[in-house]
């Protein structure tokens, strides 16, 4: 059954789902259970499943990242949810040393059924400590599958599929994506997918992660009317990768943006960067560009924090780059402003 | 009180422990055990005594000094020197090496190269038995260094917060790695400190396994009763340089023990000692040895002979 839901809505629908299915399915963190219920995404779980399957903890994200990794091996499914993925930095001994490859070094024996939610902050001066995505981070340890849903549909289904899966799972959550809404069906399939096609085009493949696939819509419906058709792609799962559709894509349309909602240097869009160098050399007309966050920490003052992230005109300005085209006038259109949905603190 | 059989049982547990490291000294330099080696000489009692307390399926955790451990919870020589040896007979397949050693089949859930990495682990062990009513303790074994970690206070203040069972257990041989406990503290007591907390703390010689057995039944016992974590202080004194087979006191950070004085902190010579005031005769007591010996020596021929992973092993067991 369809029904129309946010982001938020989604996360609290499909959380609570699986704990009915599941009794081995229980929800900690800090904030999980307060009031204001980590932007909503935890709502009515407290009530419905009491304080044993849905708690706060002490400010201790080293510890309960550990916690979470034993109660994982001794059998239960966890699901540690954390307000900013900054905030996981606290606990990379465990993720890095113990959750990624405990596994292997139990030749097999030990399986590792943890999700670990995480939301990246932006706007309203979030600066250099509340803005972090880190999927690259993570990803770039063997063991642990990264996650990054755009829509509700992939929100609930993502959740669902990490908490189903038998690994450790990172889902990270931009936080304005919490106020999207979308249809979400329940009967779809439950899985950790691989990558979407949000729009079709032959022009040039923008290829997306999290926030940047909401820039790229827009930037395809400003270069549409000028008859240009971008082809976007939310990349879903950063681990495992397959790149398959993307490589179909590209050689399809000869060229390529890798917009990663990161910094550039040794991230993702490195990564996918030269796989498709490599993949499709034959096909590329032009190198694969990309696009991601400036090389410094995140400014708190909002003309540089503007300057920071990339965008719909950054897409923009490259594809008109990439296809020789002389810059377009902008100043009519109308870009993602947060003040309008989103006025902070938090 | 121990029972005679159980002395000589523990007996057998606390030498298959010491011959075990004492072979990984002679058969080191051939360089086959490609693998850091932190040997509990010294030490071996903790390890053994706890883990003859536990109920059988008892969720266990350690340390890189790990030996005693997997040897009192397995009781498996051949495993263990597979495992040394990097051959895929082991119980990693060669992936775990020493420092890695874990057994989830027998309780041993894992053990970490990394100070007090699993101490969180056993809480989240213990967590999981909270949230299934299951009255079972888990038990996590890690050094006086670890208590320095903030991963060790913020795992303490989580079990006490939740009343899980637990048992801490601090192997402390007054060392972390080359360091004095007094270059390294900036309170009186770790005890004190601890008396903060809502759990049950106990001291005790960890160099003498009756003790260890006595102190950890109370423990068990007073677990139960209060409903809260215990932490087991257990001091030894560990014989062996941090991580290798060689002695080191001609460094200078410490001096060396008399025979005298090692006899004293000697687990296996001090049960011995016991054994024979008993009455049990050195020929008895050297029988135990010899076939202790021959086990060993057939477990190190088995490893020597088995084959190493094949090239596929290497992708395998990344994700599940």
């Amino acid at each position: 059954m369809k029904s129309l839901m946010t982001y938020r809505e989604a996360l609290a629908t499909g959380m609570a789902k699986e704990m009915d299915i599941d009794t081995r399915v229980f929800v900690f963190g800090l904030d999980v259970p307060d009031h204001k219920r980590i932007f909503g995404s935890t709502k009515g779980l407290v009530e419905k499943f009491g304080s044993e399957r849905c708690f706060g903890t002490p400010l201790s994200e080293d510890a309960m990242t550990g916690v979470a990794i034993g109660a994982a091996l001794s059998g239960l499914r966890p699901v540690h949810v954390h307000i900013r993925a900054d905030f996981l930095l606290l606990g990379m001994n465990q993720i890095a040393n113990v959750m990624s490859s405990l596994r292997y070094t139990s030749g097999g024996a030990l399986k590792i059924p943890l999700v670990i939610r995480a939301v990246i902050g932006r706007g309203w001066g979030q600066g250099a400590q509340h803005s972090k995505s880190l999927h690259g981070v993570f990803a770039h340890f063997p063991g642990i599958k990264v996650v990054l849903p755009t829509t509700p549909q992939d929100a609930y289904g993502t959740l669902r599929a990490a908490i189903r899966d038998d690994n450790p799972v990172v889902i990270l959550e931009h936080r304005w994506l919490y106020d999207i809404e979308g249809d979400v069906d329940d009967e779809a399939d439950i899985a950790l997918s691989g990558p979407a096609i949000l729009r079709k085009g032959q022009s040039v493949t923008v290829v997306c992660t999290s926030w940047m696939n909401i820039e790229a819509l827009k930037a395809a419906d400003v270069l549409a009317k000028r008859g240009i058709e971008l082809e976007v792609i939310d990349i879903r799962t950063i681990t495992p990768l397959d790149e398959r559709l993307v490589v179909e894509s590209v050689n399809r349309t000869g060229r390529c943006i890798v917009a990663d909602y990161d910094w550039l240097f040794c991230g993702f869009a490195a990564e996918l960067a030269a796989r498709l160098s490599h993949r499709c050399f034959a096909t590329l007309q032009q190198p694969v560009e990309r696009i991601g966050f400036a090389p410094v920490p995140c400014p708190t003052t909002r003309p540089l924090e503007n300057l920071f992230y990339p965008s719909a005109v950054n897409i923009i300005r490259t594809v008109e780059r990439m296809l020789e085209l002389p810059h377009a006038d902008l100043s009519q259109e109308t870009f993602y402003s947060y003040e309008q949905r989103f006025k902070g603190p938090f | 009180m121990l029972s005679t059989d159980e002395r000589i049982a523990l007996y057998r547990k606390l030498l298959l422990v010491r011959q075990v490291e004492e072979a990984i000294r002679t058969h080191y330099a051939s360089d086959d055990m490609k693998t850091p080696v932190h040997l509990g000489i010294g030490g071996e009692a903790i390890s053994v005594g706890v883990c003859h307390c536990l109920p059988a399926k008892a969720s266990t955790f350690g340390t890189y000094r790990n030996h005693a451990l997997y040897l009192a919870v397995t009781d498996d020589t051949d495993g263990f020197f597979a495992e040394l040896f990097g051959k895929e007979s082991g119980p990693g397949k060669g992936k775990a090496g020493s420092m890695h050693l874990c057994r989830p089949d027998c309780g041993l859930m894992a053990t970490s190269a990394v100070v007090a990495t699993t101490i969180p682990l056993a809480v989240g062990a213990a967590l999981a038995n909270a949230y299934r009513k299951d009255s079972t303790p888990v038990a996590v074994f890690f050094g006086d260094g670890a208590v320095e970690e903030g991963v060790f206070w913020e795992s303490v203040n989580f079990a006490c917060l939740h009343r899980l069972n637990i048992l801490f257990v601090c192997e402390d041989n007054g060392l972390a790695i080359h360091a004095h406990a007094s270059e390294r503290r900036g309170y009186r007591s770790l005890i004190e400190v601890l008396q903060g907390f809502r759990c049950t703390v106990v001291s005790a010689d960890g160099s003498d396994l009756p003790t260890v057995v006595q102190a950890t039944r109370n423990m068990l016992s007073r677990m139960t009763q209060d409903r809260q974590p215990g932490f087991l202080h257990l001091s030894y004194f560990r014989l062996l340089e941090h991580v290798g087979i060689q002695e080191d006191f001609a460094a200078g950070y410490r001096s060396g023990p008399s025979p005298e004085e090692w006899r004293q902190v000697d687990p296996v010579e001090r049960l011995r000692a016991e054994l024979s005031a008993e009455g049990y005769s050195s020929r008895d007591l050297e029988a135990i040895i010899t076939s202790i010996d021959v086990r060993i020596a057939a477990s190190i021929a088995r490893a020597r002979a088995a084959a190493y992973p094949p090239i596929d092993a290497l992708y395998e067991d990344v994700l599940a």
